[in-house]
């Protein structure tokens, strides 16, 4: 099932000025509910800008943006006539119904950012409370939850960020750079958002933290079973970790479909500066010159499986 | 570094972008100076076929200048009402302009022919004030060139020993780094916005408290960046402004000053028409 839709969304940054640019060019795509999808593109590809019309920060300039089915930028005037004639309103007065369904509109733009969490790139420069309980809290605060809920919500956000329960009443300022932008993370995870949206989770982590950060992305999908969204610009992540993949370049959609649909189509990649994983290449070229080995390897930890596998039958046959 | 709108600079290619800052600076103490000096109709008129001329020099989009001029009109209306009213003259034109109070008091309304002149003049003059510094300084003089020209145009300050390089260096860091918190606020309000954070309803209180999110992480960051481009100037051995050369060497060219030339003559010119006694002279 699709869970986000976009059609045809076009977005341009200071229209009418001499600042004008277009970030996002008629972009069609579709979100898949339940998995972890990896949108890459190099720098400035417009991934950032695709992040923020998802949870309504912004809206697009022109297009649209479907989130379970519903246009997240729709306003009273362009539902109105069509939830008139739903069951639940058709039955009351005219005026009773335009007063449900403008509370109803206004009600869905305000959850919107709870539905959808987003964590920006580089998050941790949010972190502005005196302990990180309190940050952490800071979401489910301004969602009017109660103070036992909010409090179950930040101790599941800080299991979930693979960080020790001790971190929670020190001060955000203290903590090492991976430590903050685990913090961050926490504070959206905490709001228990339907989608989760990381613009560039691991970027500037060493390889270490990246690891950790991305497992433990994986293992928040897994026991929530949400719809994850990630940025990266690094094909290798992407594809470890991700089901199906989103790739962008100069603010045009390239391709879009699993990790299989879209390396088996190189030919795609070419011109836009990314390329297969490497480990990828590698494969394909031992096939070529006769190995046994399939198409889709992506990881190395799979690819060192396979090659034992093969070396060990090859000892067997000799 | 991206290219943000920031503050009013217009990029284009345009003789008026083209002069020299340390002579643009120049140009619009004069520019000023002419405003003033104007006193009779054909001097503002002059004057104002002056600013649209340089307007038009400077390929700036006329919707851009008169949008700037919007925040004006209040001050316009004020004192051009208190100069309709207040200033005294001969020509009466309201002889009998009377409002009636209780008790057979009754309130004479004299509006002069001068009062309508000097209220038409203050407007032109302001207009063309700002105008003219705007076209000739913030629309096309980048701010970090502004500050450069003023460095060198205040260095015979030095011999005071005021800190000219120091004022400038500072002025030319804030500047710089105005665009960069910009971003960086509107960065910072969307990741709070992101976790539902309301700036916008609520009392004055509430409003202001909704905006520590904001200010803590932006304050924190500013420091940092302070530290860091401190550290960042001290490794390359920055120690103040002695004995530094500059990347971009200011050369006065033919064209800054001839330009400079041709406005000291445009003042002339001004006191000249403002000898005729044509309609109406200020005082
Ligand atoms: N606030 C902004 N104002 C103007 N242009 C912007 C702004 N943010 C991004 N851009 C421009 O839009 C393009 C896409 O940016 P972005 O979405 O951040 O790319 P990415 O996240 O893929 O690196 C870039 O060319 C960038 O310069
Ligand atoms: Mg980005």
């Amino acid at each position: 099932m699709d869970k986000i839709v976009l059609d045809h969304v076009s977005f341009v940054y200071n229209p009418g000025t001499p600042f004008e640019k277009k970030a996002l060019d008629d972009v069609s795509l579709s979100i898949e509910a339940n998995c972890i999808t990896g949108v890459i593109g190099h720098t400035g590809s417009g991934k950032s800008t695709m992040m923020m019309l998802l949870n309504g920060l912004s809206a697009p300039s022109s297009g649209k943006v479907f989130l379970d089915g519903y246009d997240i930028n729709s306003s009273f005037k362009d539902v109105f006539p069509e939830w008139l004639k739903k069951p639940e309103y058709a039955t009351m007065r005219k005026s009773a119904a335009k007063k449900a369904i403008k509370a109803e509109v206004a009600k869905r733009k305000k959850t919107l950012c709870f539905r959808v969490g987003l964590v920006m790139q580089y998050p941790e420069y949010q972190l502005f409370e005196e302990t990180v309980y309190k940050d952490i809290a800071y979401g489910p605060k301004n969602m009017g939850l109660s103070e036992e809920e909010i409090k179950e919500r930040v101790y599941e956000a800080i299991r979930f960020s693979g960080l020790d329960e001790s971190i929670l009443q020190k001060s955000p300022f203290d903590l090492s750079g991976g430590q903050k932008r685990r913090v961050a993370i926490a504070g959206v995870i905490a709001m228990r958002p339907e989608v989760l949206v990381l613009d560039e989770p691991a970027a500037g982590l060493d390889p270490r933290g990246r690891e950790q950060i991305f497992r433990e992305i994986c293992r928040y999908q897994k026991a929530t079973s949400s719809t994850v969204i990630m940025v990266s610009h690094s094909m290798e992540d992407m594809a470890e970790y991700c089901q199906n993949m989103i790739v962008l370049a100069h603010s045009r959609l390239i391709a879009q479909g699993s990790c299989n649909e879209v390396f088996s189509n190189v030919s795609l990649l070419e011109g836009t500066g990314l390329d297969i994983p490497q480990i990828t290449q590698l494969t394909r070229l031992l096939k070529q010159s006769g190995l046994e080995l399939p198409e889709d390897v992506y990881t190395v930890d799979r690819a060192v499986e396979l090659l034992k596998d093969l070396y060990q039958s090859k000892k067997g046959t000799v | 570094m991206k290219s943000i709108a920031f503050g009013q600079y217009y990029p284009a290619d345009s003789p008026v972008h083209k002069i020299d800052p340390r002579a643009k600076v120049i140009l619009t103490i004069l520019y000023i100076v002419c405003t003033f000096l104007c006193k009779n109709v054909l001097a503002f008129a002059a004057l104002l076929l002056s600013a649209i001329l340089l307007t038009s020099l400077s390929k700036i989009p006329l919707r851009m200048i008169l949008r700037s001029l919007r925040p004006l009109i209040v001050i316009l209306t004020f004192t051009s009402l208190i100069n309709v009213f207040m200033t005294k003259g001969e020509h009466l034109l309201t002889p009998n302009w009377q409002i009636p109070f209780w008790g057979g008091h009754v309130w004479h309304i004299k509006i002069y022919e001068e009062g309508l002149w000097n209220a038409l003049f203050m407007i032109l003059r302001i207009v063309v004030l700002l105008i003219g510094t705007s076209v000739l300084l913030s629309y096309t003089t980048t701010p970090i060139a502004l500050t450069d020209a003023l460095e060198r145009l205040m260095k015979p300050l030095k011999l005071i020993r005021v800190p000219v390089h120091d004022i400038a260096m500072m002025t030319t860091i804030a500047l710089r780094f105005i665009p960069t918190l910009m971003e960086e606020t509107q960065r910072i309000m969307n990741a709070q916005k992101a976790r539902g954070a309301d700036f916008t309803s609520g009392g004055l209180i509430r409003r202001a408290k909704s905006l520590l999110p904001v200010l803590i992480p932006l304050l924190v960051s500013a420091f940092n960046r302070a530290y860091e481009l401190a550290a960042a100037m001290e490794c390359r051995c920055y120690h103040g402004g002695k004995e530094k050369t500059k990347m971009k060497i200011l050369h006065l060219r033919f064209g800054d000053v001839l330009a400079v030339l041709l406005i000291v003559a445009f003042g002339v010119g001004i006191v000249f028409l403002n000898r005729f006694g044509f309609y109406y002279t200020m005082k």
